[in-house]
């Protein structure tokens, strides 16, 4: 093989010497033909003409034999680029619009493919994250409990007890991301932390950059000199990089930690989408979280879920294998694990215990970001994909064009001798050379894109952080991008420009009218294609953008003017859990009293972040049968004149409510429908399941509100009942307070901070039209990158249009101007060419409209208030493409009908 | 229209068998690419109708592969000319597919008698 190799690439450098022995040998023998010809009695010049004839070709001989020399396929590729170089040098303004949207649509799919490669195949930045594995609950519906983290899969009971008995595992850790207030004083500055066990760098084989990284020994229970271990970014960021960062301390919930140790510059963490900037173990809990809701922590609950388990297989053991034997373990894990509020109630108990541990692949970390926009961005990439499609389509319409204008040279090349391969390699390189070109500068678009993709999606309080490397999967990407559209858009006119016998196209020599035809239905079929797909494209954007349009302007049910919500944490004021209540009163009377607060409210469950809370609904509170699930919000007096949702009968809850009164409850229309009938339920007793095991608890509805949106606003108002804030002991040392201003919030906020500043709190402002607008990043995401595409598919459907009635202007220019000559009117020819564009666009947008219905149903999960076949946004898109399609044509056919029949004659 | 790859014969004969013309013909001697075009014409009674051109493509291959060697030299006519002569490799390839070439001739004729009754 190498032998072979050393002696093509001896040959290669010789040819050159070799070409002109071969020049010389034939030389040779017409000498000796020529000598052989003239003994047998021919003239001088006869006999040499004679010898050339028994030759044959002889250039044609010398450049086989150089061929068979030459390195092929480099060689003549390096011919081609440089011959295409030159083509593109004498028609820049093709070549730049060309590359221009190549790169549009290289790079559109370039960075989407990059984000969704990030989010869903990527693996964690560890050593063998194949051997990763997570654990949690097979089948995990009906679980009852607080969720508190993103990630709730396990409570801190049941990791104790699965990392006792497993044995899959040659490690396992838990963690748990959670906001970690850094600030020592006043507003809150929340890190992005990760509660984590003592083996969680260990069992992920990440080491200390400096200093080090926690041991078991780190995460005994009770842990009061705990440290924090911080991310290499963050050491940079915030410390600014400080040499001697091992020691110094940072304060969590003003509490020290000291500093034990950094991590490299590659480990982001375990969850895809964010960086963590702050570790700090579990034991830590209790320090930094106050104990509430009566005895115990959350390391104590066992109907807290929060934590995410991941283990690291033991050599030889399979996922099967592992699962297995969690299955073995589950009983006994969930026997010891069984919450208290479940005595007495058996069906609970039964489901509980019946739950099954298993193991699932973990390579890859936990990502809301994953769950949140995988589907769209897999919509997004096919509609990136389309765009790119389309593109394609104007390439080849112009390459075509170019092709019948080369079809001359061509025929010569084949004439003289080159083989139709060759000139089609040629042409082919030329459209590679595009492409490639095209791909790059997609590239550099396409780093930008996705950047500001990850920015778009990033919220003050959740920054996104996607690792974006120029890798090879994206490279290879971008490359396999570039090579399918080249294929596609330069393999059509390239055979097309080679397709012909040279004798019949020199001796055709510009008199085309009639042979252009079959040429010209392939350009036809080329514009319908795009405009079918751009109508699929303008489809998807008008879909989105009135999603969203209704899901922006959907009445949640509650007002979002001038309302901000205060996070008031007073852990820091020492009160003892008796006194909140009153405390809490407290705090709302000062800040009621507040010049230009039109009301405030305290509640539990801010609407639309996601955070909900339910029970079953019980008729008796003795009874086990639920008629059905609620949804909870506890909330002080005036919360419903803050929000503004209506009191439809009966009272809001007042001074009388307190602990010990009777239990009121309000209720919204949902519930009275679903539980009442409809009827009014005002003075009818309920109960909620898990309070009325212990506390035997009747509720009494003492008032029927408006429905609201809940924790989402894409879906309808679910049924809803308001407990009393001033009726439930256990109250957290924070209030999460709704208030309404008549002045903008940016004159309020300081206010409530100067007015509550005696206690000591740490305060957290969020807007709440903003928190809504925030649950709606990924509709935006959909109305905006569907509406770019859509826009760009548009235009580039009317350049593809304009293009091919222009040429059709332009090569039936001789028939218009017989036409003319015979007396058809201006109108007459206008009609000509606007018929012949209404064809194409017509049965484009048919094909379209079909392929739009059909794509719909794709979006049909992320459309809200809308069905995938909305007619008013079929009429809407069809009427957009076929008003720019008419225009894009009505140019050239404007045109065709001013022509001169004399110059349009003289030029046939 | 140009000729689309390299017929190295006239009439359709098997690939290679130009290789094997030439090896023959250059066993008897060494000599120039003028003369084994005739050669192997007059040798087969002008069935073999060799387009002279093609030739030297097959020639240059055979030297490239070492189982002839080129030299200038003088011709008949006092012209130089550049003349080829087997080496000794070449020799064994020719008694190689010399052997072949029987034996598939012998194999077509066996295949062929029957129908020629």
């Amino acid at each position: 093989m190498a032998w072979e190799i050393y002696r093509r690439v001896r040959r290669f450098w010789k040819r050159d010497a070799w070409d002109d022995e071969r020049r010389r040998e034939l030389d040779a023998y017409l000498e000796a033909e020529t000598d052989k010809n003239i003994a047998r009695g021919l003239a001088e010049r006869e006999a040499r003409f004679a010898a050339q004839r028994k030759l044959g070709n002889a250039a044609l001989v010398r450049e086989e034999i150089r061929q068979m020399n030459s390195l092929g396929f480099f060689e003549t590729t390096w011919q081609d680029v440089r011959y295409g170089l030159r083509q593109l040098r004498l028609n820049p303004g093709f070549a730049i619009a060309a590359v221009l949207s190549l790169a549009l649509g290289i790079g559109a799919n370039t960075a989407i493919f990059q984000l969704l490669d990030a989010v869903r195949m990527r693996t964690l930045p560890v050593s063998h994250p194949e051997e990763l594995l997570q654990v949690k609950i097979d089948q995990p519906h009906g679980r009852t409990g607080s969720f508190i983290t993103r990630y709730p899969a396990m409570t801190y009971p049941q990791w104790e007890q699965i990392r006792a008995n497993q044995q899959a595992f040659s490690g396992m850790l838990a963690w748990a991301p959670w906001p970690f207030n850094i600030a020592e004083s006043g507003q809150v500055q929340n890190a992005q932390g990760i509660w984590v066990s003592g083996d969680f760098f260990n069992v992920l084989a990440v080491p200390p950059a400096m200093g080090r990284v926690f041991s078991s020994a780190d995460d005994t229970p009770g842990c009061s000199n705990a440290g924090a271990v911080i991310s290499y970014s963050f050491w940079q960021q915030h410390f600014g990089g400080d040499p001697n960062i091992i020691g110094k301390e940072i304060h969590v919930s003003h509490r020290a930690f000291p500093i034990i140790g950094v991590t490299p510059a590659t480990f982001y963490g375990v969850e895809v989408g964010h960086t963590y900037q702050l570790a700090l173990p579990l034991c830590a809990e209790p320090l930094v979280i106050p104990p509430s809701n009566g005895p115990g922590t959350i390391l104590t609950s066992r109907d807290t879920w929060w934590l995410t388990l991941v283990g690291r297989l033991k050599p030889g053991w399979t996922a099967e294998r592992a699962s297995a034997q969690l299955r073995t373990i589950s009983p006994q894990v969930f026997r010891e694990t069984l919450p208290q509020d479940f005595e007495g109630s058996p069906k609970d108990i039964e489901h509980y215990l019946g739950y099954k541990l298993g193991a699932f692949p973990g390579a890859t970390g936990n990502s809301d970001l994953r769950q949140n926009y995988q589907d769209p961005l897999t919509l997004l990439l096919s509609l990136a994909g389309l765009v790119l499609l389309i593109a394609c389509g104007n390439l080849t319409n112009l390459l075509l064009a170019r092709a019948s204008a080369r079809q001359k040279e061509m025929a010569v090349r084949m004439a003289i001798g080159a083989s139709r391969g060759r000139l089609v390699q040629q042409l082919i390189a030329e459209s590679l050379l595009l492409s490639v070109v095209g791909a790059a500068f997609g590239i550099l678009l396409a780093e930008w894109l996705s950047a500001f993709l990850v920015s778009f999606l990033s919220t003050q309080k959740r920054p996104l952080f996607v690792d974006l490397p120029l890798d090879w999967r994206m490279f290879a990407f971008t490359a396999g991008l570039a090579i399918t559209t080249c294929v596609l858009f330069g393999l059509a006119p390239a055979l097309r420009a080679t397709n012909a016998s040279p004798g019949s196209t020199l001796k055709a020599a510009g008199r085309g009218n009639t042979a252009g035809r079959e040429r010209f239905s392939l350009r036809r079929a080329l514009v319908l294609a795009q405009v079918a797909l751009s109508l699929v494209l303008v489809t998807g954007a008008i879909l989105f953008a009135r999603s969203l349009g209704r899901v922006m302007t959907v009445n949640a049910g509650f007002t979002q003017d001038r309302v901000v919500l205060a996070d008031v944490d007073y852990t820091r004021a020492n009160i003892a859990p008796p006194q909140r209540v009153a405390f809490q009163l407290d705090l709302l009377r000062r800040v009621r009293s507040i010049p230009g607060v039109v009301a405030a409210a305290s509640n539990s469950i801010v609407p639309i972040t996601g955070s909900s809370w339910n029970q079953n609904v019980l008729y008796d509170p003795l009874s086990t049968d639920s008629p059905g699930e609620t949804n909870i919000n506890e909330v002080s007096t005036d919360y419903f004149r803050t929000m503004n949702i209506a009191l439809i009968a009966g009272r809001d809850f007042n001074e009388h409510d307190v602990v010990g009164s009777p239990m009121a409850a309000i209720v919204n229309q949902k519930f009275a429908s679903k539980f009442f009938w409809g009827k009014n339920p005002i003075g009818n007793h309920f109960s909620l399941q898990k309070m009325s095991v212990k506390d035997n608890v009747s509720l009494e509805i003492i008032g029927l509100v408006a429905d609201t949106k809940y924790d989402d606003m894409h879906t309808e108002p679910p049924p809803l009942v308001f407990l009393a804030m001033t009726q439930d002991p256990k109250q957290d040392s924070d209030a999460s307070i709704m208030v309404r201003s008549s002045i903008p919030l940016d004159e309020i906020t300081p206010a409530i901070t100067g007015t509550l500043r005696g206690f000591n709190p740490d305060i957290e402002f969020s807007v709440l039209r903003t928190m809504v607008q925030q649950s709606l990043l990924g509709d935006r995401l959909m109305a905006m990158l569907s509406g770019f595409f859509g826009a760009l598919a548009a235009l580039l459907a009317t350049v593809g249009v304009y293009g091919v009635i222009s040429y059709m202007v332009a090569r039936r220019g001789g028939e218009f101007g017989i036409r003319m000559a015979l007396g058809a009117s201006q109108g007459a020819i206008m009609r000509i060419v606007l018929r012949e564009a209404g064809w194409v666009v017509g049965l484009g947008i048919v094909v379209g409209a079909a392929l739009a219905l059909a794509g719909a149903q794709q979006a049909k999960a992320m459309l809200y208030g809308i069905t995938p076949y909305d007619p008013v946004t079929l009429v809407l898109s069809v009427a957009a493409l076929a008003a720019i399609a008419f225009v894009a044509s009505y140019i050239p056919a404007l045109r065709a009908s001013h022509l001169d029949p004399v110059t349009a004659l003289r030029e046939e | 229209m140009p000729k689309k790859g390299n017929a190295p014969m006239d009439g359709e004969l098997l690939q290679g068998t130009l290789d094997l013309l030439i090896l023959q013909t250059l066993a008897l001697g060494p000599s120039h690419g003028h003369t084994i075009a005739y050669a192997i014409e007059r040798r087969s009674d002008d069935v073999l109708q060799v387009e002279h051109g093609s030739l030297y493509p097959a020639l240059h291959r055979l030297e490239d592969r070492g189982w002839i060697a080129g030299f200038w030299g003088t011709s008949e006519n006092n012209r130089k000319a550049r003349y080829y002569r087997l080496t000794p490799k070449g020799r064994k390839q020719l008694a190689a597919q010399t052997g072949r070439w029987e034996e598939i001739v012998r194999a077509i004729g066996r295949i062929l008698r029957p129908a020629a009754e």
